[in-house]
């Protein structure tokens, strides 16, 4: 998957995809700090990535001089507000290729957008009825299928995985059924990397006519992404993930489907009238954004997607490709490594296990030479036990991460490894 | 770098690594009188805490553990450290332990307890070191009837 794997040489210069790394890590006032006297290599954007200045003058900008309630004034400040927030879903529904805004909603997150379309198309589902996840889901994408499961008598089906972290696609075919309701399925895994083949699970769903939900989350600020050319129905993303603001994120919905949803939660802005002989309901999106909104957040993510565009997703892409076949290759030579997902088609994402040294003493150590992963089950428990583990260490990369900083982790690893023989 | 490293070696202490390596009395037993089982969340650290009771003493201290080095030191030391003691000693000995990790009443680590005292440095692994002397209070806490693997 990597063009530049034969030339992986060079620690330092690294300018692969084109990028100007360099350049791009001046936006980013947090990367340059000492964390217990070394570098900060922060290697945990699949966590949450960081925020260049535009983001972050961004939301300074709208609360310095910008901020008023949303779609109720009539005075300058409430348009000025309303017209950020708006523009924002505008940047959103270009930057994933929707065909309205009215099919981008606001959330909190990936977690409220899937939590949202259980509970409103979910209502429309009775015992017997089956969703069908994949064994390789974050929590979010499990948790509120299965108390839909617990209140209306839904069935969960679980798409195994092999030992690579690949989906099995001729289970997905035997599992996906006439009681399918749903596919809910990751778009990117957090815990394997692996890149889902989202298309042909598209395209496989829809011949039977059942809707598809992408999990989003580990895919959105990694590579292009076309809601219209993947067909999905609902694609769920977070803005914390993407360089936005945290407390914001979207739920894609193809406005057929999304018409045909049950109000969600009630309160301002949802409503045309209220009356207490009867209330009716607002247009899409704004009927399923119950109260006032993130706009703070929403003027973030709009800035955030405008910076990612101005570098360039397929420069992201292919810079973050390079990380991964570099930061492989050397994690491959570390005695005792495994890696926990090894996909043919993966993201920057390197889960790995050293023998007799636990994930969380990896991390502290990496943490004392200023190597920020992350240690532990990355909210996917049923991944780490279908690999019979407690866990792992992940390191992962976005388009700002360096060559550099993969050797100080790699250092970090071989130090660490002496320490625990 | 040797200030980190040092530090790291104030944390993971010979005595830490050596008990994470070879971890004493860590078993199921055939029989117990009393157990408990305790869960990190945050880091997925499990420990089950097994007790045979003789009288008013911790006659059998044993323990089922999967974590990182700190908690399987600690439930190895711990083991060895209430191994006899009535049950109002070693309550004392948990209470110590907890309340000098947590900063509350510092210096109270005796003999290869001490060792531990790392930690206190490390704010996010002091629950990795107090787990399994939770898990043993809540052990102690619950009197259940004896518990056979027949
Ligand atoms: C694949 C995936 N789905 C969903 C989520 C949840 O995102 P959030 O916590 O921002 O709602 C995450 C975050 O870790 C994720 O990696």
């Amino acid at each position: 998957m990597n063009s530049n794997a034969t030339t992986l040489t060079s620690g330092a210069a690294a300018l692969a995809g084109g990028l100007d790394v360099e350049a791009i890590r001046q936006d980013f006032p947090i990367l340059h700090q000492q964390i217990n006297g070394y570098p900060l290599a922060y290697l945990d954007s699949a966590a949450s990535t960081q925020r260049p200045v535009q983001v972050i003058d961004a939301i300074r900008r709208y609360y310095t001089h910008d901020h008023a309630n949303v779609h109720r004034g009539v005075h300058t400040l409430s348009h000025r507000a309303t017209d950020i927030y708006e523009g924002a879903r505008e940047t959103t529904r270009r930057f994933i290729n929707a065909r309205s805004t009215r099919e981008i909603v606001f959330t909190r997150g990936t977690t409220e957008a899937i939590n949202l379309v259980a509970a409103t198309l979910g209502q429309r589902l009775g015992a017997g009825d089956e969703i069908l996840i994949s064994a390789m889901e974050h929590h979010s994408n499990i948790v509120p299928w299965q108390m839909l499961c617990e209140q209306r008598g839904t069935i969960l089906r679980v798409v195994p995985i092999n030992d690579r972290g690949e989906l099995l696609l001729d289970e997905f075919e035997k599992l996906i059924g006439k009681r399918t309701r749903l596919v809910a399925i990751t778009h990117v895994s957090n815990a394997l990397g692996t890149v889902n083949p989202v298309q042909q699970i598209v395209a496989s769903a829809h011949a039977r006519g059942i809707p598809v939900l992408i999990d989003g989350a580990q895919a959105i600020a990694h590579q292009a992404v076309d809601v219209q050319a993947m067909d999905c129905d609902f694609y769920a993303f977070s803005g914390h993930k993407m360089c936005g603001p945290t407390g914001i994120g979207v739920l894609y919905g193809r406005e057929s489907l999304l018409e045909t949803l049950p109000p969600w939660q009630g309160g301002g802005d949802m409503i045309l009238t209220v009356s207490f002989s009867g209330t009716t309901y607002n247009e899409l999106p704004y009927r399923l954004e119950a109260g006032t909104p993130h706009i703070a957040g929403a003027a973030g993510l709009g800035a955030a997607i405008d910076y990612l565009q101005k570098i360039g997703m397929e420069d992201i892409a292919r810079h973050e490709a390079d990380l991964l076949a570099y930061a492989s290759q050397a994690l491959g030579e570390v005695p005792g490594l495994r890696l926990v997902g090894t996909a043919a088609h993966k993201a920057g994402v390197a889960s790995f296990n050293i023998d007799g040294i636990h994930p969380h003493d990896i991390g502290t150590v990496l943490d004392q030479h200023g190597v920020a992963i992350r240690a532990g089950h990355h909210c996917a428990m049923p991944v780490m036990e279908r690999y019979g583990i407690p866990g792992t260490a992940r390191a992962s990369f976005a388009f700002y991460n360096t060559r550099t900083e993969i050797d100080q982790m790699v250092g970090a690893l071989r130090l660490a490894i002496r320490m625990f023989a | 770098m040797s200030d980190k490293t040092t530090s790291l070696t104030e944390l993971y202490r010979q005595t830490v690594l050596n008990h994470s390596r070879n971890p004493h009395n860590c078993r199921r037993p055939a029989n117990w009188d009393r157990e408990a089982e305790g869960h990190n969340a945050l880091c997925g650290d499990k420990v089950h805490v097994y007790l045979g009771m003789r009288g008013q003493a911790l006659a059998d201290v044993s323990y089922e553990a999967s974590g990182c080095a700190i908690s399987l030191a600690s439930a190895s030391m711990m083991s060895d450290a209430v191994a006899g003691k009535t049950e109002s000693a070693a309550r004392q000995t948990i209470d110590d332990f907890i309340g000098d990790l947590s900063g509350l009443q510092p210096g109270k680590l005796e003999g290869e307890l001490a060792a531990l005292g790392g930690v206190r440095d490390y704010p996010s692994r002091i629950r990795c070191a107090t787990l399994p002397w939770q898990t043993l209070r809540a052990a102690l806490d619950a009197v259940q009837e004896t518990v056979t693997t027949e």
